[in-house]
């Protein structure tokens, strides 16, 4: 049988193969050649770009090298979610490879934060692991680490190295045994309708009766549309890593094998495919 | 860990018990009689029943209890008859025990109960000393008595030889009544019992110390329990000096006895040549004025239940001073109380009569911390549950209306334990026992049953039961929570009291209504005595034979106050079984892997967004100077990973140092390393690093991390990172070569590269198949999982499926050493030149009590320091081996020529962490070994045999290879395999081949073992080599290999399929220690006195080199990696024999392929290391 720790390294090691195009807004010399990339799923769009940027800004008149923005589909993509989360609220259930339109010009200010060097991205994603960790162990395993093993981790992350990313990252997934799990799971819950942006908010792996909560408990507290009665056509799919999980998962076990490096557990609510 | 028992009786006298395992109570249908006193131990079950007569129950066993009768026939030549059973007037019987002094004939052998049988009639003893003796058994003398030889010479003038039979025991799995055949001498009938002591001797003999008292108060002592004699021979009365009402014997030397008037008497003198101890001592009852009622004993504990129901726990009880110095006194209000296994305590509540656990008791904190009530359903109710009920069972919540009731007596116990421990001496416990209670039980529970037995219809207008208030039927809780933290003696419905209860607490209210109520659903709970809604409500328990340590999870409490416990039942079942199944387990896996190939198949030809790189992890430690002078130096150490060409990963360890001021550096190539070893002693915390060429200079890298800590995170690293650097992931594989430190780690060596370090205790490990068994130092046997990791392996390198909690325990031995001399006797005093008074086997090192430690961090103590009677050569009274002077060979009694003397001493540590391994309880087994078979071949039914720490041959069935690592590999069932003496080695080869050593040093072979009859059919006796006595086999597909007791390592020859009993032994090696035959003929041995291994003591892998088929001997030895190997096994190895010659010592130094040196011996074309 599969292990539990095979699925580390299979949502670690998800990719996600991506044609970018550069916008025809974009004023070029010569012709610009889309550029294919298999990117990772856990990682973000402009820490693992910087080939995409070259590629372009080769056709490309100096002056209009400004800032990077991708969009799909006329969709601004956050390069703040994970990769994988962009493609599965935006795209999935479309043709591989993800077309990923690149842009220099008009940065839509409303919708997208700023990127200007990879410690911005640092900053995000570290902010990501604290707030987790204040949710699963009141931030006492973070505050614990040393600043080096926090650059272990982003190290990890931005290297693709797994093993140096989990080495540090499995303290943060250990809990007390006879607590049966994490003070609270962080996640995040995505629609791509949604007014806000994603839906956060307090929930314990374990409910206080001693049952453990799964997938379906957190549905049905947070979002009861997705869970559909047996009789009626499924109109959401519940997303995580590109899979749908059975809503009796349990969500501690979720938290520990499915979150992504910022230690989030990152589920995307999509209209399910009308065919 | 395999379940054990809780036994109780409830107050009909109906025998139940409950499984560690289990849920609900098991009704003992067996038991006809209705009972009032049980005592368990774990083998057996000791009772009396209400006829007053002493009953037994023996639990089934895979190995039968049987008993060798044996009686010698003798004879006399003379001149006219030859050999004849005439004798001489002066001589011995015709018929004798073996020193000719009793008269023995084969028709006065009778079986000692009607629980026994026989299990063949007489047959000649044919092995003399280990040796076949010609037909007809006989051994001949000049004269009686004298040396017997089994050769008959010219002046042998008598002869005798052996007649032995088995008898069994029968009665197994049922009670059985045991003869009161003392009737004259036992005018009264019995009133209490116990049984314990099992701790006292070692364990072969298996002796059980029996207590009883009469009605009378007389005491009498069971003689003779032991392993083969269940039932005991005789009572023999005990004095006391007063009437006695209750007696409790705990597993080691401690027994206490009530006595009428309250006091309390201790046993003193009990040891291992007198179970029956020599004096009492009086003890004073805890409280002055109010008497205790009973008492209960543990290994270093002793409780005890005033008739105020007060409960106390006696402070500073050990073996040495069995008097205890104080008591304290304990919340919670009880009626009896038993004490079990590591001290774990049951307990019977005076209010409810529920049996309740003391939660929280450990060898540091014995007193525990809390009551928690034990609340599960019994058998015969789930049948007649009500639907409601059992709907809420079946979903597996179990929070009945009684759950209220106990949270809060366990938080307010919770409370009390702080004052408990801060009172010290005697603190009065105020919640629960300040309400004073006139009506006082007579005698103990006892005087209840039978008040209820005799009287079952009248229970209520007795009301001396309260109606327990539990039994609320849910419509109540509202009700009771409104009353939220009310004296939780609103059940108490003694009517007679009722009214003082009402004044004494706010909550009198709340316990009018409730009482009320209770007593209307008693009323309706009498129609219907087995319904649910009756708790039930118990007399007796008995948890002598119930194994509860610290992470044993039970399912038996129903607190859902208690959120801790619950959720860690949770955790439980998310961890094991049930969840590894779960469909949405199964499901994830699917789809990750559907999308892996839906995302990434066809894309593999893109760019990878991010390079790999280099990443470095860097540490401070110490390093062993590889130059002389040798000492520690302080390095900079750095692991660098990087991709190779292949994409594969590899890395590089550096190792920086200064070295007369000038900075310099090594490295190693992890691709290099065959073996990491983490080497734990008392200063630091070292491990050693091989590689091919460092194994042959007996020179590893040996490094020091600051803490423990560091050390195994940079142990996990490195071994992922070979592991990597191999392409090796997940658990071993079938091929694997298994061997055994002699600190008990275990690694595996892939027969494709190498190394995994896994470090898991066992000392002892064979393979077939990708079917591993393992047995702990404590003789359990494990069975690999198919997971990997555990123990250090946290986190990353450990699978989280098949990791199970494993115990083990093991004992440590030092000796303390005196020499005689005139003036003073033996003395502590030696002569200057002498060895340590207190020091190791060899006498080298000094080792006292108190500077010996467990073996490594991870193993702590568990008792304490304890004379060693168990000693080769045997002791004398008190411990002592003699000698005629440092170091010689000892023996167990004093002689003139005796000047010096030792004794060994034992203490045992116990170790607890993870591995891939499951136990299979419950016989602990000495070896093992599983028929190897070549990889392709597909065998259902794996031959597996052992043998079990008591010598017994035993044959596994139901054991199958068709899915490596699942319960498959697990087994059903032992059959056992008559032997005439116990044996200690056995090794199955190719076709069935069986070969075992016996203790005595002899081998022999089972004939006719075939996979239609895997236990064969009858033993040929091989005569050893001569004059050696042998100590281990293993048999691989033509050749037998045995080891003897000196360290020579013999080859059997002229094994052929039509005879393969083989004709004679070859001798091959010396100073061998294990020897291990795989699959394809190939030799391994753990050998001593290698030359250049740093450690003499525990041996060196070493290979046969030049084994072909037509010469399974081989040539030479090619020696592996030194030092520190206690086994290894190469069964599962079965690699087809390369085309390639194998390369000999001398011609594999080539730059070009380092990798084929002499610690990666080449097996079958493939560098092995170990």
């Amino acid at each position: 049988m599969a292990d539990d720790k095979d699925v580390l390294r299979d949502v670690w090691f998800g990719r996600i193969p991506a044609c970018f195009t550069l916008s025809p807004e974009e004023t070029t010399e010569r012709e610009a050649e889309p550029y294919y990339l298999l990117l990772p799923r856990v990682s973000y769009l402009t820490l693992v770009t910087d080939k995409v940027k070259k590629h372009f800004l080769r056709v490309m008149k100096a002056e209009d090298s400004t800032e990077m923005w991708f969009e799909y589909e006329g969709t601004p993509l956050k390069w703040h979610y994970p990769i994988g989360v962009l493609f599965d609220l935006h795209a999935s259930n479309t043709a591989l490879p993800w077309n990923v339109t690149v842009h220099f010009k008009n940065f839509p200010e409303h919708d997208l934060l700023h990127c200007t060097s990879n410690s911005v991205i640092e900053a995000h994603f570290m902010s990501c692991i604290k707030e987790a960790d204040a949710l699963k162990h009141k931030g006492q395993v973070i505050n614990d680490m040393q600043k080096k093993d926090h650059k272990q981790l982003w190290m990890g992350l931005q290297n693709d190295k797994f093993d140096q990313f989990w080495a540090m990252n499995r303290k943060l997934m250990e809990y007390p045994t006879d607590e049966g799990g994490f003070r609270y799971i962080p996640f995040r819950m995505y629609q791509t309708m949604g007014e806000r942006p994603f839906i956060q908010k307090l929930f314990r792996p374990v409910s206080p009766e001693g049952h453990t909560l799964t997938l379906g408990d957190l549905l049905k507290e947070l979002f009861p549309a997705a869970i559909c009665a047996e009789d009626e056509p499924k109109r959401f799919q519940v997303m995580i890593h590109g899979i749908e999980p059975l809503l009796e998962t349990p969500i501690q076990w979720l938290s520990e094998h499915l979150s992504h490096p910022d230690n989030f557990l990152h589920i995307s609510i999509i209209p399910a495919p009308s065919d | 860990m395999p379940s054990s028992l809780l036994w109780a009786v409830d107050v009909y006298g109906r025998v139940y018990s409950l499984s560690t395992a289990g849920q609900q109570w098991e009704h003992c249908r067996d038991a006809h009689l209705e009972f009032k006193r049980v005592t368990a131990v774990q083998q057996c079950c000791w009772s009396i029943a209400c006829d007053h007569n002493i009953y037994l129950y023996v639990h089934a066993s895979e190995v039968p209890i049987r008993y060798q009768e044996e009686t010698y026939e003798n004879q006399r030549w003379n001149p006219v008859d030859g050999f004849s059973d005439r004798l001489l007037p002066s001589d011995r019987w015709q018929w004798s025990d073996i020193t000719g002094l009793k008269h023995q004939p084969l028709g006065d052998f009778q079986l000692p109960s009607e629980n026994w049988e026989w299990e063949a009639d007489w047959y000649i003893d044919e092995n003399f000393g280990g040796e076949p003796t010609e037909k007809g058994g006989w051994t001949y003398a000049i004269d009686f008595p004298a040396t017997y030889t089994k050769d008959k010479k010219w002046n042998s003038c008598v002869r005798r030889r052996r007649w032995i039979r088995y008898r069994r025991y029968k009665a197994q799995d049922t009670w059985v009544k045991i003869p009161s055949e003392q009737t004259e001498s036992l005018p009264d009938p019995f009133n209490d019992i116990t049984c314990g002591g099992w701790e006292i001797t070692e364990e072969p003999r298996g002796c059980l110390a029996l207590w009883a008292v009469s009605l009378q108060g007389k005491v009498w002592f069971r003689c003779d329990i032991n392993h083969h004699n269940p039932e005991g021979s005789v009572w023999e009365e005990v004095p006391v000096p007063g009437e006695v009402v209750q007696i409790s014997c705990g597993p080691g030397d401690l027994v206490w006895a009530v006595l009428w008037e309250g006091h309390l008497l201790v046993r003193e003198g009990v040891g291992r040549d007198c179970l029956k101890g020599s004096s009492w001592v009086t003890v004073e009852s805890p409280s002055p004025g109010v008497g205790v009622v009973h008492v209960a004993v543990g290994v270093n504990v002793v409780w005890a239940v005033t008739k105020d129901h007060k409960v106390w726990f006696r402070r500073g009880v050990n073996s040495h001073n069995p008097c205890g110095s104080g008591w304290i006194g304990m919340v919670g209000e009880m009626v009896m109380i038993n004490v079990g296994l590591s001290d774990q305590v049951w307990a019977i509540g005076f209010e409810d009569r529920a049996v309740y656990f003391r939660q929280g008791v450990t060898a540091s904190e014995l007193s525990g911390k809390a009551w928690k009530v034990v609340s599960v359903p019994r058998d015969s109710e789930r049948s007649h549950s009500s639907a409601s009920a059992s709907s809420l069972q079946s979903a597996g919540c179990f929070f009945g209306g009684e759950v209220r009731l106990q949270s809060q007596a366990s938080m307010l116990s919770d409370a009390d334990a702080e004052t408990e421990r801060a009172g010290g001496e005697v603190v009065p416990t105020p919640e629960i026992g300040d309400a004073p209670k006139p009506r006082i039980p007579k005698v103990t529970s006892d005087s209840f049953i039978s008040e209820l037995v005799s009287d079952r219809e009248g229970q209520i207008s007795r009301c001396d039961v309260p109606p327990a208030g539990p039994s609320i039927p849910e419509e109540d809780h509202p009700e009771k929570d409104q009353s939220g933290g009310v004296d939780p003696q609103w059940s108490n419905v003694d009517l007679e009291e009722a009214q003082t209860h009402l004044t004494s607490g706010p909550g009198g209210d709340a316990a009018e209504t409730s009482s009320l109520s209770s007593v209307a659903t008693y009323n309706l709970a009498l129609e219907e005595p087995y319904g649910l809604d009756e708790p039930p409500k118990w007399a007796w328990v008995s948890g002598g034979g119930c194994l509860v340590e610290c992470h044993t999870q039970l399912n038996w409490f129903n607190s859902s106050t208690s959120t801790a416990l619950n959720s860690s039942m949770q955790a439980m079942s998310l961890s094991i079984t049930p969840a590894q199944t779960a469909a949405w387990r199964k499901q994830i896996f699917e789809q990750l892997s559907e999308r892996s190939k839906r995302e990434m198949e066809n894309f593999m030809h893109y760019e990878q967004a991010i390079e790999q790189s280099v990443w470095v992890k860097k540490g401070t430690m110490q390093w062993w100077r590889d130059w002389k002078p040798h000492k520690w130096v302080d390095v900079q150490f750095a692991l660098e990973q990087f991709s190779g060409v292949e994409g594969n990963k590899d890395g590089i360890l550096f190792i920086y140092y200064t070295f007369n001021d000038e900075k310099k550096y090594l490295h190693m190539f992890i691709n290099e390393v065959t073996i990491l070893v983490p080497v734990l002693n008392d200063s630091k915390h070292t491990f050693a690093i091989y590689t091919a060429e460092r194994t042959k200079q007996r020179w590893p890298m040996r490094l020091a991390a600051a803490t423990e800590l560091e050390m195994h995170d940079w142990l996990a690293l490195l071994s992922v990172s070979c592991c990597d650097s191999r392409g090796i992931q997940g658990p071993p594989s079938k091929q694997a070569i298994w061997s055994v430190t002699c600190k008990g780690d275990i690694f595996v060596s892939e027969p494709t590269k190498e190394l995994e370090a896994s470090p898991y205790p066992t000392p002892c490990a064979q393979i077939s198949l990708g079917v591993v068994w393992g047995i702990g130092y404590d003789h359990t046997a494990w069975v690999h999982t198919g997971g990997y990791g555990g123990g250090f392996f946290q986190g990353l390198a450990s699978s989280t499926d098949n990791i199970y909690t494993q115990t083990d325990v093991k004992s440590v031995y030092i000796y303390e050493n005196q020499r005689w001399n005139p003036v003073t006797g033996y003395t502590n005093r030696g002569l200057p030149t002498d060895r340590y008074m207190w020091s190791n086997a060899s006498g080298l090192k000094e080792c006292t009590k108190n500077n010996t430690k467990p073996p490594s961090p991870n193993w702590t103590w568990v008792s304490d320091w304890t004379i060693d009677y168990a000693v080769p050569g045997g002791t004398d009274r008190e411990g002592w081996q003699y000698a005629a002077d440092f170091p010689a060979s000892y023996h167990g009694n004093k002689t003139l020529k005796d000047f010096v003397r030792r004794r060994r001493w034992a203490r045992k540590c116990k170790l607890t962490t993870t591995g891939p391994w499951q136990e299979v309880p419950p016989i602990p087994l000495s070896d093992i070994t599983i028929l190897p078979c070549g990889p392709k071949s597909t065998v259902e039914q794996v031959s597996l045999w052992a043998i079990s720490n008591k010598g017994d041959i035993l044959c596994r069935l139901g054991v199958t290879s068709l899915t490596p690592g699942s319960s498959s590999n697990y087994g059903s069932s032992w059959l056992h395999v008559g032997t005439d003496q116990p044996f200690k080695s056995i090794s199955i080869g190719a076709v069935h081949q069986v070969w075992a050593i016996a203790k005595d040093g002899s081998a022999f072979y089972r004939g006719s073992v075939s996979a239609q009859n895997p236990a064969g059919d009858c033993w040929y006796h091989i005569p050893s080599p001569t004059g050696q006595k042998l100590k281990q086999v293993s048999v691989g597909r033509t050749s037998v290999y045995t080891v003897d007791e000196n360290g020579n390592l013999w080859y059997r020859h002229g094994v052929t399929p039509s005879y393969p009993q083989g004709s004679s032994w070859e001798h091959i090696s010396n100073n061998v220690r294990k020897v291990s035959v795989g699959p394809l003929d190939q030799v391994w041995v753990i050998a001593d006195k290698v030359q250049g291994s740093h450690s003499l003591s525990c041996g060196t892998v070493c290979r046969r080199l030049g084994v072909l088929p037509m010469e399974p001997k081989g040539h030479s030895w090619d020696y592996g990696i030194g030092g520190g190997w206690d086994h290894i096994t190469v069964r599962g190895n079965a690699m087809e024999a390369p085309r390639i010659v194998m390369p000999s010592l001398t011609d594999n130094q080539t730059a070009t392929r380092p990798l084929q040196t002499s610690n990666q011996p080449e097996m079958n074309g493939n560098p092995v290391g170990c």
